[in-house]
């Protein structure tokens, strides 16, 4: 029988949430790694069982563990990602020179077609990746060296590559976002990239339609329209049909258009959610109502979705990679938020159920359908 | 035989309960022992010091004898006492709560 595996990441370790087809009943197992902060874990498209999980804290660093059962058992890979070259400066908050140092692994990207290769986005912004199951990373260095890389400058939550998109019809093409320098795209497999915030438009910048420095916060593709992306940036809803040579603004009827997490469903490839949250001074939802929005029109048009959520006194936040859907044939969503509660939805939003209430914060949720 | 005593996070890294016991080759210092454990355990690797620069990381310190040696020469030998096993080399995560 048809199931899912939702793997949490949250500050202080991660989870393996299971349950079958139905979507009901869970059996959840963790904390793995406890105490550490658990960024991102992801599976393998290709081989399930095959897990990358980035474990770090300000203390010890980072490690990147691997499981080859389905999140059971762990053991750590390689965790040097050492910059290529001598890696120089980007911007400091205050517009001073800063040398590039790496902090953490934000984001790490399965490859699509082989379970031993693995993409990694980390603060300070940089791409890696891995072709032997993560024991050795190597820099993509076109990326960071391209012209405008010494003028990227961190957001609040520090200078991180936090998503990584590999067109399913061209596994040259790879798109990225950085906070706070924009949207980025390769053609040639990561030798070479160019920023792709055409559209974007940012209060706060000096220049409010510059080629970089926009917080996007998350973006994300329908794997049948691998052209088009849509993006969740520090305040907008924005969606490009071009594989991001010019984006356009769909916020259309939010409540608030700043958040960070947003996904498309399985099977439509424009019905877009998103989590409005009220501010970027106010890291929660609009009058303590926790809503989800869904469009059925690629943008614009966004209907709240609220049975099963909280719609009183409701201050957490939902992080941008804390979003995530399943394929079965109803899609399933999946979120967690910084109070430690991790949400599903069996029927596409309409209605959600807490799968856990309690979890530490929570940074990522991905979800794994399994045949 | 040098005792070393990890921080909770490490401990679980590594499988250990209590502390650690190295035999270390050469002169007994920061860094020999470090090497010793990072040879033991592999998973230790960049967690107590840059694997590069072999700096120490910044919210991590070295105590023998009640006191902090984090910034002695790091080639320095280490106190007789810790050499000859009467005493512990602590390594140590900076306290953080709330």
């Amino acid at each position: 029988m048809s199931g899912v595996r939702v793997l949490v990441g949250t500050r202080k370790g991660a989870f393996v949430l299971r349950s079958d087809g139905l979507r009901k009943d869970w059996d959840v197992s963790g904390p793995f790694f406890g105490g550490w902060e658990m960024y991102h874990i992801k599976g393998s498209p290709v081989d399930p069982n095959r897990i990358y999980a980035s474990q770090t804290t300000s203390w010890f660093g980072q490690l990147i563990q691997r499981s080859n059962d389905g999140g059971v058992t762990w053991e750590p890979v390689g965790n040097q990602f050492n910059y290529d070259g001598v890696p120089g400066t980007h911007q400091w908050y205050d517009g001073t020179p800063h040398p590039w140092e790496f902090a953490r692994v934000w984001h790490l990207e399965p490859s699509l077609t082989d379970p031993d290769a693995v993409l990694a986005g980390v603060e300070d912004a940089a791409l890696f990746q891995s072709t032997d199951g993560g024991q050795i990373w190597s820099e993509l260095s076109g990326l960071r060296n391209q012209d405008s890389g010494p003028s990227w400058q961190p957001g609040a939550g520090g200078m991180c590559l936090h998503s990584i998109i590999v067109s399913p019809k061209d596994p040259d093409r790879i798109f990225v976002a950085i906070s706070s320098a924009g949207a980025f795209r390769t053609d040639d497999g990561g030798k070479s990239w160019r920023p792709i915030n055409k559209g974007l438009h940012s209060e706060g910048i000096p220049d409010e339609d510059a080629e970089v420095g926009h917080c996007v916060h998350h973006i994300t593709m329908h794997p049948s329209k691998p052209d088009t992306l849509f993006m969740q940036k520090h305040w907008d809803v924005m969606r490009t049909d071009n594989a991001g040579d010019s984006w356009v603004e769909i916020s259309g009827n939010l409540p608030t258009d700043f958040g960070f997490a947003i996904d498309v469903h399985a099977h439509e490839p424009e019905t877009v959610y998103v989590v409005p949250i009220k501010s970027d001074s106010e890291h929660y939802p609009l009058d303590g109502q926790l809503r989800v929005y869904r469009s059925r029109s690629g943008g614009n048009e966004w209907e709240p979705l609220t049975k099963g959520l909280p719609q009183s006194n409701c201050y957490v936040d939902v992080l941008r990679d804390a979003m995530s859907v399943d394929s079965l044939d109803r899609c399933g969503l999946y979120f967690g938020t910084t109070g430690g509660q991790v949400y599903a939805s069996n029927d596409e939003g309409d209605s959600w159920e807490a799968i856990v209430r309690d979890l530490p914060a929570v940074l990522s949720v991905e979800v794994q359908t399994l045949a | 035989m040098i005792r070393v005593v990890l921080p909770a996070h490490l401990k679980t890294l590594v499988n250990v309960r209590s502390e650690v016991q190295l035999e270390v080759d050469g002169v007994a210092s920061q860094r020999s022992v470090v090497d010793a454990l990072e040879s033991r355990y592999p998973v230790l690797l960049g967690t107590i010091r840059d694997p590069t620069t072999k700096r120490r990381r910044p919210f991590v310190r070295f105590f023998a004898c009640e006191e902090d040696i984090s910034h002695d020469d790091p080639e320095a030998p280490l106190p007789a006492a810790v050499v000859s096993g009467d005493e512990p080399f602590f390594v140590i995560g900076a306290m953080a709560g709330g």
